[in-house]
């Protein structure tokens, strides 16, 4: 009997996958698509009775609403019967990309039948797409192109006739074959300098020529490398080349901030960010808050006396623009690592999203190869996979999503960004000792737990280091698996943590164990390493490939030797590998050994600090917009429905719905707030249910701003996300912020200077609010190099993003409130000053898109921090107070959007009259939706309306309304005259709108 | 109030076990719900069970609680049924023979309607007879849910109706025709969803995911086997609700202290009374 086998799995009931695929395909214009159908398959290469395959195919179907058949490889007869169908298509997995159902279908399989598969026995999984409806060759290639990434995945086509005559579609094996025997090179290095140039820009030569890919070391990097093994008196190996690349690239040791710039000679994370931190923290004394800054993979802050909270937010732009699915849900499970790789492992307790992508509705096609070939993923393909990405990675993995945000702007077409983010737990002392100290020992077992390791994610730290070409290596794709990781979170934070099992711990993400164990071995002084040991998905992987892979799912710990048993004996119980690859010494030195011979041997000191400085210089180029001639809008209600439909305020509740946040059960005020189910930018959880304790998050993020001026761009977002945090009731003096910086390129001299600009603001502000720093992440070369849809050459860079994320510590949780109305006849409040600050408004680019122009502007919104600071403490006072009863802080699209918000949040009416609005403005639109900062639309209870105003004297605020019964949504302006009038509901069906289908 | 009573009944305290390993998620706070009812409780990783290091004949109560058992790969519950069925059928038998109580929640449904433990018409428990298959929308919705009980069961006394959010991407309820009959006529049907405070507050459609007739939940013929989909220990408490700030401001108003617990508390009660 042959020994490949397909098992096919479908529905025999109305299957709502089918349904919602026939929908997608329908919106994608495919109207002739009449119906469509799935079979689930599964294929086997293993040897089996008849009577086995039967039993496994009983298990991997639901005979309530499944049936299955088992076709042997090369049959002559079809083994289920199919409905007439026009085509179908086939996708499977390319080679060596993970494949979680046959993971789960392997250990099903091994468990059934107490069988262990054979290094030749596998399986692999995969789907057909049946459809029937008259469509011709051209219409069913451009549906397979919607099904499948061709970076990852293959599809295959048959026609009902064909698959008739065939009896089905090929059996494809993607197994991955690797003729190769494993073998490291010695790199000749003395070479001339454009060699070097070469070598450092596409990689080492492989013997048939072609390149490695990507070690992204600028010549200056590889004269230092060339000089120290000058000094060694050998030439390096591939592997401490490669290494080199991965622990020295711009993704690792962030050499843009950390090299000096003009006349800063720390460079601007040491003087503006870290600096900012170190300033704050002298100043707080003993109020200081925070416990471990910039120093391992999250920050931590003090929370009560008995634990602390960390946060990280990552980027992971790179591969989401190759793999949007991959890429995004990688940089969740990748940002989960580094809560679990915080200290002895703290526990992730919820997570954040943002993505910056651009109009999912308009498709101008890209390419990164001439000649229309190698084309990007259409930005809605990619918009639906990151938010898919972040749905499976967060959901499997348990961890709440309270908080994220989306943001659009055409130039993220070429490269999007995703942002991750992760807060964790961790009490201070486990068995009375710091959690927050971490230190192997020499002598310790180097130990790697979780997954295994194969060619995916070769390059990736060096990727993204790099723009975004042709020649970006297709190897960096990865998918996550977040299962396995599930399974050593839960082992290490709830059992090996707390037995002390280990004596630190460490994720393994960009660079793979190359950065893990050469990171931890700091803590030492030395590391040797048994290559051979690592455990590997398929043999054949060449030794360099082994210790740089970033293949998921993988921590790294040191375990003293007299505690190996019994970690050991606890993985093997939790069904985790844990494998044992060397040990951490003090020798000073990175030793590798492949079966007993020295493959590495780089001194610690080079290392890590051998990378020479590269002076950066910045110019500094204000520009100034033609100032945009506003015409005088008759009717200010259209304008509001407008803009509150847009894509950058409209409601996308249909991503928060998908992402569980009531997980844990510390949901306090989630992600849609009030009646009308309102996106709010700041959450609040409440983690440890015995104390009263809660946790505020929140963030600000306006690119727009930085197409006039970064500085200001940077303070907005800044004071954003405090005021934010503020708004719903966290404590102006226990806030601590992030830094996520995504540039462009990031070695222009222009580019630099908005770059100095905007961390300048960083640390003019921090300063002033006294919110620490205490972690960060940046992406610096945010560019697309490629084709438009006419075959010339085009640069897309995106504009430069600051994203600031906050985190606040609340003493008292119940003192939080949400955006929504509550009572008719409650007060409105605005808190602050309306300029008319429009540059880079949202209301700006709404009009000149009308007009199909670019409408910047000028007059970009400035912050004054010591007037903001003196506002947000007041309005503590009364949230202390309890005299709020809901609020929201004026962001993006202006005071008009927030009414609206806090309008719909309770389906009340409001009517409100600008008039007497603080500031300085001279036309009604202007009012509604200028972007001034430092602004919170506040309301009360009448009877708290004195004691209210008392606490909030001295600072600019004005009642401008009252909120009413009659659902009608109300502006008036001078002499009472209406410039808006609208019924709540009406409103509330524009904001819905936006993504409807999505 | 309960929880003073059922501290004073130390010893009558019920043993809980709650499933874990595998992707399983929200044991610690199944865990709260029953330590505040009054039981003890451990949180078992089921390769510990089949190791013998735990015997499920020390536990009065089981818990599958909810999550994503091995990625809902090949369907979700599946492969974890599969796992009990292998290692641990016989005391699964035996514990179902016994006055003991059993509860799935969301995956931990899935895998009590994958194990054949409900609907188990005429106590044949190990044939599957009902699905839980992909929402309508064939995506995870999560969002709260009001609930009215129809039918009797240890786990659901004192309730008519109750509140809980959802999380999943397999919920909708699916039985065939003829089994549906049977399911209403043996009044195994425990939970429907209907239109409540939340739904209301939330204006949110009354089902959420596509399920027959509206069913959250079954019961076993003897009613002490319950699975459900919504979550009741991840709205134990007022302050996760929805509607909270709402009620908040409103008790506040009225001078009244804000209630601590919001009314699914009730399950795990009755639970725990069960044995008292």
């Amino acid at each position: 009997m042959a020994d490949v086998f397909r098992i096919g799995v479908y529905s025999k009931v109305f299957d709502s996958r089918a349904e919602v695929r026939k929908q997608n395909l329908h919106n994608l214009g495919c109207k002739n698509v009449i119906d469509v159908w799935l079979e689930d398959i599964y294929t086997l290469k293993i040897k089996l009775s008849s009577f086995q395959l039967t039993q496994i195919g009983s298990s991997l179907s639901n005979p309530v609403t499944q049936s299955f058949y088992i076709q042997p490889q090369n049959s002559k007869k079809s083994y289920r019967a199919y409905n007439k169908f026009s085509y179908a298509i086939e996708i499977s997995f390319l080679p060596g990309v993970t494949d979680n159902i046959s993971h789960t279908t392997k250990e099903l399989i091994e468990d059934l039948l107490k069988v262990k598969f054979t290094n030749d026995e596998d399986i692999y999984s995969s789907q057909i797409t049946f459809i029937n409806g008259k469509l011709n060759l051209n219409e069913v290639n451009y549906i397979a192109e919607s099904l499948y990434n061709p970076l990852i995945q293959r599809a295959s086509i048959k026609s009902y006739q064909q698959f008739i005559n065939d009896h089905g579609m090929y059996f494809v094996i993607p197994k991955v074959n690797l003729e190769d025997l494993p073998e490291v090179s010695d790199i000749n290095l003395d070479v001339s300098d454009s060699e070097l140039v070469i070598i450092g820009k596409v990689g080492i030569a492989n013997p048939d020529g072609s390149r490695r890919g990507p070690l992204a070391l600028d010549l200056i990097f590889m004269k230092e490398i060339q000089r120290y093994f000058e000094k060694l008196d050998r030439k390096p190996t591939d592997i401490e080349l490669e290494s080199l690349a991965q622990t020295w690239s711009e993704h690792c040791k962030h050499t843009i901030f950390a090299n000096p710039l003009d006349e800063i000679k720390d460079g601007l994370f040491q003087k503006y960010i870290k600096g900012a931190t170190q300033e704050i923290c002298k100043k707080r004394g003993k109020k200081d808050f925070c416990v471990s800054v910039f120093s391992d993979n999250s920050g931590a802050i003090k929370f009560g006396d008995e634990f602390l909270l960390t946060h990280k937010v990552e980027t992971h732009n790179s591969p989401s623009a190759l793999d949007p699915f991959g890429g995004s849900i990688t940089g969740i499970v990748g940002v989960n690592r580094d809560t679990i790789g915080f200290g002895l492992g703290a526990k992730p307790i919820a997570n954040f999203y943002g993505f910056c992508l651009a109009n999912p509705k308009v498709d101008i096609p890209l390419y990164k190869g001439a000649n229309k070939t190698q084309k990007m993923l259409s930005s809605r393909r990619i918009m639906d996979g990151v938010i898919e990405g972040i749905n499976a990675g967060g959901n499997q993995s348990g961890i709440p999503t309270p908080q994220g945000f989306i943001y659009f702007d055409e130039r993220y077409r070429g490269k999007p960004l995703v942002f991750a983010g992760t807060v964790g737990l961790i009490p201070r002392k486990i068995k009375g000792r710091l959690s927050y100290i971490k230190k192997a020992n020499p002598g310790d077992y180097i130990v790697m737990i979780g997954g295994r390791v194969g060619k995916d994610g070769i390059h990736g730290a060096t990727f993204s280091s790099e723009a975004l070409n042709e020649k970006s290596p297709v190897g960096a794709v990865q998918i996550g698996d977040p299962i396995t990781q599930k399974k050593f979170s839960d082992a290490l934070i709830r059992e090996a943590r707390n037995m002390l099992l280990y004596n630190s711990i460490t994720d393994n993400g960009a660079g793979g164990l190359s950065c893990s164990v050469s990171e931890m071995a700091k803590e030492s002084g030395g590391c040797r390493v048994e290559l051979e040991k690592v455990p590997l998905k398929y043999p054949g992987l060449m030794p360099w490939e082994i210790w740089i892979s970033e293949s998921q799912e993988r921590m790294t710990l040191a375990v003293p030797k007299f505690k190996w048993d019994r970690f050991s004996d606890l993985m093997k119980r939790r069904d985790i590998e844990a494998t044992v690859i060397g040990e951490f010494t003090d020798s000073g030195k990175c030793t590798i050994f492949y079966n007993k011979k020295i493959i590495m041997d780089i001194d610690m000191q080079f290392l890590h600090y051998g990378l020479p400085k590269r002076f950066q210089k910045s110019t500094n180029t204000s520009k100034k917009h033609k100032e945009p001639t506003i015409p005088m809008e008759s009717d200010l209600t259209k304008s509001l429905m407008s803009i509150i439909g847009r894509l950058n305020i409209g409601s996308f509740e249909f991503i928060s719905q998908q992402y569980d946040h009531v997980v844990l059960g510390n949901s306090m005020l989630g992600p849609v707030q009030g009646r009308g189910r309102i996106n709010a930018d700041a959450s609040v959880i409440h983690p440890i249910i015995s104390r009263s304790t809660g946790v505020v998050l929140s963030y600000g993020l306006y690119p727009s701003y930085s197409d006039i001026d970064t500085y200001h761009m940077a303070a907005a977002s800044l004071d954003t996300a405090v005021r934010n945090a503020v708004t719903i009731g966290g404590d102006p003096d226990y806030l601590a912020i992030l830094d996520n910086f995504c540039w462009c390129s990031s070695k222009d001299s222009e580019r630099l200077g908005q770059l100095r600009q905007s961390a300048k603001a960083c640390f003019d502000y921090a300063t002033v609010y006294k919110t620490p720093f205490i972690s960060g992440k940046d992406s610096m070369f945010n560019d697309f190099s490629g084709y438009n849809k006419n075959g010339k050459p085009i640069k897309i860079s995106i504009p430069p993003t600051l994203l600031i994320t906050s985190i606040g510590v609340i003493k008292d949780v119940t003192e939080v409130v949400s955006l929504d109305i509550k009572f008719a006849g409650d007060l409105i409040y605005i808190l602050g000053d309306t300029f008319e600050e429009l540059g880079g408004s949202e209301y700006y680019k709404m009009l000149g898109e009308k007009q199909n122009k670019l409408f910047i502007g000028n007059n970009v919104p400035k912050v004054n921090a010591a007037k903001n600071k003196k506002l947000y403490e007041a309005y503590f006072k009364c949230i202390k107070k309890r005299y709020i009863s809901a609020a929201i802080s004026v962001n993006r699209g202006g005071l008009g959007v927030a009414l609206a918000k806090i309008s719909m949040g309770g389906m009340l009416g409001i009517d409100i009259n600008v008039e007497k609005l603080p500031g300085k403005f001279s036309r009604n639109d202007f009012a509604l939706f200028s972007e001034s900062q430092g602004r919170i639309l506040v309301v009360i209870a009448p009877e708290n309306k004195k004691v209210f105003e008392k606490v909030m004297e001295g600072n600019s605020f004005a009642q401008i309304g009252i909120a009413t019964q009659n659902e009608k949504f109300i502006i008036e302006s001078f002499n009472k005259r209406k410039i808006i009038e609208v019924e709540v509901d009406k409103l509330l069906n524009v904001y819905r709108k936006t993504f409807e289908g999505f | 109030m309960f929880i003073e009573k059922h501290l004073r009944d130390f010893n009558m305290k019920p043993k809980v076990l709650i499933f874990s390993g595998y992707g399983f998620q929200s044991e610690e706070e199944t865990k709260l719900g029953f330590e505040l009812a009054g039981a003890n409780v451990d949180i078992v990783h089921i390769n510990d069970l089949i190791e013998n290091l735990y015997h499920l004949s020390d536990y009065q109560i089981l818990a599958f609680p909810g999550g994503f058992s091995y990625g809902d790969d090949t369907g979700s519950g599946n492969a974890y049924a599969n796992k009990l069925k292998n290692h641990l059928w016989e005391d699964m038998q035996n514990f179902v023979m016994k006055d003991k109580l059993i509860i799935g929640i969301c995956n931990g449904f899935q895998v009590l309607v994958n194990l054949g433990f409900v609907p188990a018409f005429g106590s044949k428990y190990g044939e599957r007879t009902v699905a839980l298959v992909h929402n309508e929308s064939s995506r995870l919705i999560c969002r709260w849910v009001d609930m009215k009980v129809i039918t009797n069961s240890p786990w659901l006394i004192n309730m008519t109706t109750f509140s809980a959010p959802i999380a999943h991407g397999e919920g909708k309820f699916y039985a065939p025709a003829d089994i549906l009959d049977k399911l209403h006529k043996k009044k195994l049907v425990a939970i429907k969803y209907t239109k409540g405070n939340i739904a209301n507050y939330q204006d949110y459609p009354v089902n959420p995911n596509g399920s027959i007739d509206d069913i959250a939940g079954i019961i076993d013929e003897s009613g002490r086997i319950l699975g459900l989909m919504p979550h009741p220990e991840r709205g134990i408490f007022s302050f996760q609700r929805p509607d909270f700030g709402f009620i908040k401001e409103s008790c506040k108003r009225r001078g009244e202290k804000i209630p601590k617990f919001s009314d699914s508390i009730q399950i795990f009660i009755n639970a725990v009374n069960y044995f008292s």
